[in-house]
């Protein structure tokens, strides 16, 4: 199923969509499938794969430290993606990539979003790729059948808003939090005045990430939002955990919880 | 040949600069750049700024014949002694200017990155004239390297924070900043060091160093040297100093880090030896590897061990308007040495890559007179040289 008609399908149905992040090769290329399949089983609709880069600008201490342990380990640009498509062929889940723009320049974005579209993957998150640079790429990802999903901030006016509406994405992701990616003590304050002022500009989808981590964030996030995404959480139970089985149990837990409190 | 005086409308200089930042920043890099602009057509604001160069940095520097260093390698040579501004270096110049915006926009906070330290020491020192809460982020290499200043950052009532990510660098510092400024940025102002990052920073920045080219040409009067040359690290003295003198029949000549050779790939010469990507929130040129991926730079001198350069500098590359060329740890060392024997100057490492260029290439520059912007200090350094 594509991410569009699963997002669809779950506003039909008044349901919201949970969408873990998880960075390809973390803990290891081997054991990364693996976990997806694992967060699948416990009740994953989709996901977000991160592809390591070097300088991750939008990311908090955990994320980044998983992206060097990706990069240190051999996880190159070209090898996360290929393990984006292996999660999304062996779940058969709906699956964007982020990352950062510059990798994705020195591909080529034509070059790029065939690669994404090839894999099976319905997208791209670049963090660093505001609307107004945007442009290129999403007209790249248009021609390849794929969506540039853009970055909503609670700083942003609905001017931008609009700009980010008019790319026609999957979804419009809200950042529920100012500051980089990261867990949060207690609820995210401006996360639901920022989807209300996404609605008065579209009708498109809204996922929300950045900040939640919690099965309480995670329902607040799902009375308003479409789509819920859950990062950090999951990637520092992956780092923490002792063994590849440890991290499949504390991410079946945590993928339960999460889809327990959404539901 | 015509100069660009301002980017176009997306913050470009020709290929290179924009705005490749988080969503989060954009508004406040678009009030950033509204308040900019405001503030430099405000006669108000102007004439504090200028009041402020001259009682409180004390400029004009003087531009100052290095006679013994002329005699010595055939060349007359002219040095413009930002080493003699307030706390050491060019720096001031930018955070004098920025320290008002941050005030003049109601921003009680303020975060900068420093490599060398120089930059932080007059963000510093701009936060204590203006009441303004400080907050430094330091690559822990660069702590160990240049401990001086990390105490006069102290003592001027900054926080040192300490960035243990990557290299421990500069462009780790940088990150560092940009991450807070996401998280702060409706009470923060970042006040970036040098010509880099997104739209309207290298432009502000610019903006605010220009004062270096702009008297230098005046202390010039009629003269026009044939060669102005400047180190290079993001490049903000260099095009404090550039800029005035585009288009004049001046050759400009960038030297950047070759750190311990280019061909050993430990080196921060960007321009040189790299090629164009988007890095820290502009496209320009940086080192990277096949994938894209920033790769480290090194440079004895913490100021240049940067692996970005800033945008317009990457434009007056692929334009002609400068060319770039680096020298060696090793050069630059020695031309710290020569400069203090010869003229009782001590300069800042990132200095002495331009003084070590005018030496290598004595030969050609014979009978020539070149300015150098000698861009600071090098009491900061001599602890590291004296332990290498």
């Amino acid at each position: 199923m594509t991410l569009t008609a699963a997002l669809r399908g779950a506003r039909s149905e008044g349901r919201t969509l949970l969408l873990p992040y998880l960075m390809a090769g973390v803990p290891t290329q081997e054991a990364t499938v693996d976990l997806f399949m694992a967060m699948a089983e416990a009740g994953a609709d989709g996901f977000e794969v991160g592809i390591p880069y070097a300088d991750p600008l939008m990311d908090g201490p955990v994320i980044e430290a998983a992206g060097r342990l990706a990069l240190s380990s051999g996880t190159t640009f070209g090898r996360g993606m290929e393990l984006a498509a292996g999660v999304a062929d062996r779940t058969g889940l709906p699956c964007v990539v982020m990352t950062y723009v510059n990798p994705i320049l020195r591909r080529g974005y034509e070059r790029f979003c065939a690669e994404v579209a090839a894999a099976g993957l319905d997208g791209v998150i670049a963090a660093d790729l505001p609307v107004d640079e945007g442009e290129p790429l999403a007209a790249a990802a248009k021609e390849a059948g794929v969506s540039l999903i853009p970055l909503v901030a609670p700083t942003t006016s609905p001017e931008r808003i609009g700009l980010a509406a008019a790319m026609e994405p999957a979804f419009i992701y809200a950042v529920a939090e100012l500051g980089v990616t990261g867990e949060r003590a207690g609820p995210n304050e401006r996360a639901s005045a920022l989807v209300a002022r996404i609605r008065e500009v579209t009708d498109l989808p809204v996922g929300m990430g950045v900040g939640i981590s919690t099965p309480e964030q995670a329902r607040s996030a799902a009375m308003v939002a479409d789509a819920v995404i859950v990062g950090t959480a999951v990637v520092r139970r992956v780092l923490e955990a002792g063994s590849n089985r440890e991290a499949t149990r504390a991410l079946t837990h945590l993928v339960s919880a999460l889809r327990a409190a959404i539901d | 040949m015509t100069v660009m005086s301002r980017p176009d409308d997306s913050g470009r200089f020709g290929a290179y600069g924009g705005r490749f930042a988080p969503e989060t920043l954009i508004p406040a890099l678009e009030a950033l750049e509204e308040e900019f602009e405001a503030a430099m057509a405000d006669p108000e604001f102007l004439r504090e700024l200028s009041d402020l160069l001259r009682d409180f940095v004390g400029r004009p520097t003087p531009l100052y014949e290095a006679t013994r260093l002329s005699e010595a390698v055939g060349v007359r040579v002219l040095l413009k002694r930002e080493d003699l501004a307030h706390t050491g270096a060019h720096k001031i110049n930018n955070t004098v200017g920025q320290g008002l915006l941050a005030r003049r926009m109601g921003k009680p906070r303020v975060i900068a990155e420093t490599g060398a330290g120089q930059h932080g020491v007059a963000t510093a020192t701009a936060c204590a004239l203006f009441g303004l809460e400080c907050e430094v982020f330091m690559g822990v290499v660069d702590i160990e390297r240049q401990a001086i200043n990390v105490e006069r950052m102290r003592m001027l009532g900054a926080t040192v924070t300490p960035v243990t990510a990557g290299a421990g660098t500069l462009k780790d510092a940088v990150s560092a900043a940009l991450r807070d400024w996401v998280a702060t940025v409706e009470t923060t102002h970042y006040i970036i060091g040098s010509v880099v990052g997104p739209h309207p920073f290298p432009t502000i920045v610019r903006e605010f160093q220009r004062v270096i080219g702009e008297e230098t040409l005046t202390q010039l009067g009629d003269r026009r040297p044939d060669v102005v040359v400047a180190c290079v690290g993001g490049g903000s003295n260099s095009m404090g100093m550039f800029h005035p003198f585009a288009g004049r029949g001046v050759e400009l000549v960038g030297v950047e880090a070759g750190g311990e050779g280019l061909s050993t790939g430990r080196h921060g010469a960007t321009l040189s030896a790299g090629s164009p990507g988007v890095l820290h929130g502009a496209m320009t040129y940086m080192l990277q590897d096949d994938e894209g991926q920033v790769l480290e730079a090194h440079s004895i001198s913490a100021g240049l061990d940067y692996p970005g350069v800033g945008p317009e500098h990457a434009y007056f590359k692929d334009a002609g308007i400068a060319r770039y060329e680096s020298v060696t740890d090793d050069e630059a060392i020695e031309a710290m040495t020569v400069l203090s024997a010869l003229e009782g100057i001590v300069p800042a490492l990132e200095s002495a890559h331009a003084i070590a260029w005018i030496a290598r290439e004595r030969a050609a520059l014979a009978g020539k007179t070149v300015v150098v912007c000698l861009s600071g200090r090098g009491d900061k350094d001599l602890d590291h040289v004296r332990t290498r």
